[in-house]
């Protein structure tokens, strides 16, 4: 700590002391230098390195093998069926994964947004698997619930089901929704809570019915906080590695790889970095395509012009 | 609905809502029974509730060197996470209080990192990693997860700063005090329990992080995810073990967040919607 800290601080000073004299623009942008710089640094370097490798025809445990070669590594990638299922289970995932923990976690706050006995036990019970590595999680799921032999599931439903061949990508998605379900439950607790409560009242002195009252109020009260559940909840779930490594290993063949552990794979046990790093190339694309219009969305949601003055 | 529950009683939907919740938890409630288990009470069908409980689980763990990998990750998770508000307070300050030009799309920025996917940087990260001797390092993880946090905790630092009184600032400015003492003084006092959210939740966000973790650490600078990597490679399970790294692996966060769910909640939330 103590030898990156100081650094960073009077990075700070100086930015902040010495532009100021010559333009105040520059004051008050310089607060926000420090954390620019060093995530233009640290996220863009990369990235950048990676759209160049990815012209490269490049094998790590061939040293001396690196040369130039145009688009050849997106043809070949294009070409790669295995790319295109790899892409299909991501966006599988995704979306599944994303509306089921939203649908549960829904359930979950509304039962959680009243009073009753022990209310508080049940909310520390039903976040805790957010709170719970996700390599704890999985390697948990993968023996001591979907152990075909010795597994939980198969003790209660009985037969000998060997989940993790038999149904693989619905295996991982069953981690990731638990995993993911009190984050959902979370964030829409908090939306139900802050429905202002003369509102609620009204509804009910006018007559109208607990569904009548869910859809045309609680619903539409909740649309910005859906929204953000959504967008953070894909954002992560996109990215799932850590399930799929440790619960299926992609398998059996690619039942169940997704893109970030097929790079993985090409990357780190083929030693392919020119193709991986052309993969990586077209997933950065396909994201930023997707979260511009996210990025809209929320803008519009949250209203971000609010600070500008 | 409301007819069912006449019938049922009031009681009715709290019983189920107990059920459901111990249900969902189920797996971490086996968690914990199995770590108190032997390996042989671990494998059975049925599943074994009546057994001697014992600690040799955990004592396995300690033997099989798990406190290098605690301490590797709570140093990384905390280092990270100071830098993470060294560099995001200014930087919310900036976005929300004293607003420059083109504020959205700084914003905009920070929010477009977060969504450009970790495989797309891990290949130059590793090859950058080992030429410059940082593979295997705890500092190469502190500056990813700072990159990792930062986006997030500017964007939620930013939502609890736009809650602080424009009139306390204006006041403070006339009285003449300087960005330091503003910041120190003024405003985060009134932004401090935002800015607690906001490290917490960088702390389950650098505490749980798999990916980078696996990819460009080993034995040295292993954090416990790499740790608990060891139960798939190691021949056949050891699921009393297994369920006792989980537990101590998982604890620290457990602990963390129960202790701070309402700060979770609003930090979730990030005071977006008032």
């Amino acid at each position: 700590m103590t030898a990156v800290a100081p650094p960073i601080a009077t990075e700070q000073t100086t930015t902040a002391k010495a532009p100021r004299k010559r333009n105040a623009g520059w004051a008050k942008r310089a607060p926000l230098l420090p954390a620019l710089l060093f995530t233009i640094v640290v996220t863009q370097i990369p990235f950048l390195l990676t759209v160049f490798y990815s012209f490269q025809s490049w094998n790590l445990v061939r040293p001396g093998s690196q040369h130039f070669v145009g688009l050849q590594n997106y043809a070949d990638v294009f070409a790669d069926s295995q790319f295109r299922t790899a892409m299909l289970n991501t966006v599988l995932i995704t979306v599944i994964c994303v509306l089921v923990a939203l649908v549960l976690g829904l359930a979950l706050a509304m039962l959680l947004d009243r009073k009753f006995l022990g209310r508080g036990v049940v909310r520390t019970l039903l976040i805790t698997p957010f709170l719970i590595l996700p390599a704890a999680g999985a390697l948990l799921w993968k023996t001591t619930m979907f152990d075909p032999t010795y597994g939980l599931l198969n003790f209660v439903f009985g037969g000998d089901t060997d989940w993790l061949s038999e149904f693989p990508l619905a295996s991982v998605m069953t981690q990731i929704v638990w995993q993911w379900t009190p984050f959902m439950m979370l964030l829409l607790l908090a939306g139900l809570q802050s429905q202002p409560k003369d509102v609620l009242e009204a509804a009910s002195v006018d007559g109208a019915g607990k569904w009548r009252t869910f859809a045309s109020i609680t619903l539409p009260h909740l649309s910005r906080y859906i929204q953000l559940a959504v967008l953070l909840g894909a954002i992560y779930i996109v990215n799932s590695f850590d399930a799929i490594f440790l619960m299926t290993q992609g398998g059996p063949g690619t039942a169940s790889t997704n893109l970030p552990y097929y790079i993985y794979q090409r990357a780190f046990q083929g030693f392919d970095i020119g193709q991986s790093s052309a993969m990586g190339v077209i997933v950065v694309i396909l994201t930023l395509i997707i979260a511009t219009f996210a990025l809209r969305l929320m803008f519009r949601t949250f209203d971000v012009s609010r600070g500008v003055k | 609905m409301t007819t069912l529950q006449r019938k049922l009683g009031p009681g009715s939907l709290t019983v189920a809502t107990w059920v459901i919740a111990i249900l969902f938890v189920f797996p971490l409630i086996w968690m914990v029974v199995t770590s108190f288990k032997q390996e042989a009470d671990a494998y059975t069908d049925p599943p074994r509730i009546a057994f001697t409980p014992t600690l040799s689980q955990f004592e396995g763990i300690l033997d099989r060197g798990f406190l290098p990998y605690l301490g590797n990750s709570a140093f990384v998770t905390v280092v990270s996470t100071l830098i993470v508000l060294v560099l995001a307070v200014p930087a919310a300050y900036a976005l929300s209080l004293a607003p420059i030009p083109k504020t959205s799309n700084a914003l905009g920025f920070f929010l477009s990192t977060k969504m450009l996917p970790i495989v797309a940087a891990i290949i130059p990260l590793y090859v950058i990693s080992q030429r410059t001797q940082m593979l295997d390092n705890v500092w190469a993880l502190v500056i990813l997860y700072t990159a990792m946090n930062l986006p997030l905790a500017i964007w939620m630092m930013r939502s609890f700063f736009l809650e602080v009184p424009t009139e306390m600032i204006e006041a403070g400015r006339v009285d003449g005090a300087k960005l330091p003492t503003l910041l120190s003084r003024v405003i985060l006092p009134v932004v401090a329990p935002g800015i607690a959210a906001t490290a917490l939740i960088c702390v389950i966000f650098a505490w749980t992080e798999f990916f980078y973790a696996v990819n460009l650490t080993a034995a040295r600078a292993g954090t416990v995810p790499v740790f608990l990597v060891g139960f798939i490679t190691s021949e056949g399970l050891y699921w009393a073990q297994l369920s006792a790294a989980a537990l101590l692996a998982s604890l620290p966060v457990m602990i963390v967040g129960w202790i701070a769910q309402n700060h979770l909640v609003r930090g979730l939330s990030m005071g977006a919607v008032k």
